[in-house]
């Protein structure tokens, strides 16, 4: 049973990662999950330097789900690479950074700073709805996510991949400017803008008004737009948005994901990514796939 | 290490309005310090984050955790409805607690407001064993005093009311000036506004305090940075002036933190 893919040249032993601010750079989920089981490691958006992140609360469960506007905080790409890339560097997984900035600027700093580090891929984070610089800004439009990605890919050392937002219009024709400025894969969704509302005090239950919806509340959406994404090109994608076992990680592969990535769910059972590996292989023994290359983009039209 | 496991419900009962009382069966109150606290799942789909919730007893024999909780929710509302039995699923032991060491030989002043009160039980055990009997003053809303008779054994018992129904008409604070009270360390829980006044006030009077700082949760483990508080110096895993309540909290040195 071979449960290997590649995504622009990088092997993974399996299609599992965990979803960028979920999971720390690992460290915290140590005591649950052996990080020598996963396809990869996605950090936390790292900076060019600390930020400080968005007032609290910061957080709210919403049903089914919840809402994060943490706004990025991050010690910065130097205490990356001196604490949390050996950390992860002690463990036979692939490690994938993901990449933040306020500017142009700030992003090509990080991926320079890491073009002569071990990090096997980068993921640019043109995508987070909680800060008010950068980030998403960049990934709304078609023609502004065509020229960051290509300004990126002209200096990262490291295949990128550009994680994708689902507050668009039309998610194909951002997957096509990805791919035409020269992304080597996307992955998608990040978090969905929502907001709450306490009735009794009448007032936002995060500071910051909105947040990022994620969790099972968003899967279907997730799934809809890995589908359309993964149509419109023909650079690998990465599938995440509510996966809470290895059923819905099946499904994101059927859709067209090349790998998938487990989030919000491991606030709630911390050893998720493992237990969606394990399910896999399992669904592989009960269907008798080979290889898992065959789940991919294998629903039947 | 923090571990999800499951746990057996020993016994529910009701304290007074909104307040429960709930011991868990669970080998992970051998590990469990005063001032820590377990993440309780609420074992239904759309209510997915595990519930932060102090740690109030744990028993001897490191089989047990007692946890008083409030009705603030949904969740909570769930955890209520439990009986002995049921099985249920936890995470834990999470956070930093009170240091015994930082209390042990001195006057220490115990602070407990409403919900605060309740971690504040398993203090006053864990500084009576190590030899130093502290006074433990507590902030109810009204006469619907809760716990109170099971501090009496281990500690000074002060009471204040917001209403003046029981015990002194105020709050913490005034009770201690009430009475004269003198204290070298102050140990604290309860909401802001009574942590943000006994910050001032240990610091007018040089008292060194620790103080459990309380903020909305999801992972409990330092992962998602969701409950951070403001620290006067950088904090040495952000870098920036935030610490993680979770992990580098929930009790801190009320001096280190920006309430």
């Amino acid at each position: 049973m071979n449960t290997k893919v590649t995504i622009a040249g990088v092997e993974f032993k399996n299609p599992v990662m965990t979803a960028s601010g979920t999971f720390g750079s690992g460290m915290e989920y140590g005591d649950f999950v052996d990080l020598n089981r996963l396809g990869a490691v996605v950090t936390k958006g790292v900076a060019s330097v600390p930020w400080p992140g968005n007032p609290v609360p910061r957080v709210a469960e919403t049903y089914g789900g919840m809402l994060n506007a943490i706004g990025l905080q991050n010690p910065g790409v130097d205490v990356f690479v001196e604490r949390d890339l050996p950390f992860l560097q002690q463990f036979d997984t692939k490690v994938i950074v993901n990449v933040c900035g306020k500017s142009v600027e700030d992003y090509l700093a990080v991926v320079e700073r890491l073009g002569d580090t071990a990090v096997d891929m980068l993921e640019i984070n043109v995508s987070c709805p909680n800060v008010k610089e950068g980030a998403i800004a960049f990934g709304q439009k078609a023609d502004s996510l065509y020229d960051i990605t290509s300004q990126i890919k002209a200096k990262a050392k490291q295949p990128i991949i550009m994680k994708l937002s689902p507050n668009v219009t039309d998610i194909a024709e951002m997957a096509r400017a990805a791919e035409a400025a020269g992304a080597d894969a996307i992955s998608l969704i990040n978090t969905l803008t929502g907001m709450k509302i306490d009735i009794h005090k009448r007032s936002f239950v995060l500071a910051n008004k909105t947040g990022g919806l994620s969790g099972p509340a968003i899967k279907p959406v997730a799934v809809r737009m890995v589908y359309q994404a993964s149509h419109a090109v023909n650079i690998p994608v990465i599938g995440m948005g509510g996966i809470a076992c290895a059923e819905d990680a099946i499904e994101f592969l059927l859709a067209g994901a090349n790998a998938v990535a487990v989030g919000a769910m491991n606030f709630v059972n911390p050893r998720a990514t493992v237990e969606v590996v394990e399910g896999i292989e399992a669904y592989m023994q009960q269907y008798k796939v080979g290889d898992i290359k065959e789940l991919i983009g294998a629903v039947g039209e | 290490m923090k571990q999800k496991v499951r746990a057996k419900v020993l016994s529910q009962k009701k304290l007074t309005d909104g307040i429960y009382d709930m011991w868990l069966s669970t080998e992970l109150a051998g590990r469990a310090g005063a001032g820590q606290f377990i993440g309780i799942y609420t074992g239904h789909e759309a209510h997915l984050l595990p519930r932060p919730v102090s740690i109030c007893e744990a028993d001897k024999d490191g089989e047990a955790l007692r946890v008083v909780y409030r009705i603030a929710g949904r969740g909570t509302e769930i955890f209520s409805g439990w009986k002995p039995g049921d099985e249920v699923q936890i995470l834990g032991i999470l956070g930093n607690g009170y240091s015994i060491e930082a209390g042990c030989g001195k006057q220490t002043v115990l602070m407990g407001g409403g919900i605060g009160i309740p971690p504040m039980l398993q203090l006053a055990k864990e500084l009576c064993m190590a030899g130093t009997k502290p006074v433990v003053v507590l902030g109810y809303r009204n006469n619907q005093l809760f716990l109170k008779e099971e501090f009496e054994p281990y500690a000074g018992v002060y009471v204040a009311t917001e209403d003046g129904s029981a015990g002194t008409k105020g709050n913490v604070l005034t009770v201690m000036e009430k009475e004269q009270l003198k204290a070298d360390v102050i140990m604290a829980c309860g909401p802001m506004p009574m942590l943000r006044a006994i910050k001032n006030y240990a610091g007018e009077k040089h008292i060194e305090a620790y103080i459990s700082l309380e903020e909305r949760m999801a992972c409990g483990v330092g992962a998602c940075l969701g409950c951070v508080c403001k620290t006067v110096h950088k904090d040495g895993h952000s870098h920036v002036n935030n610490a993680r309540i979770c992990t580098d909290g929930p009790v801190f040195d009320a001096r280190e933190v920006e309430i």
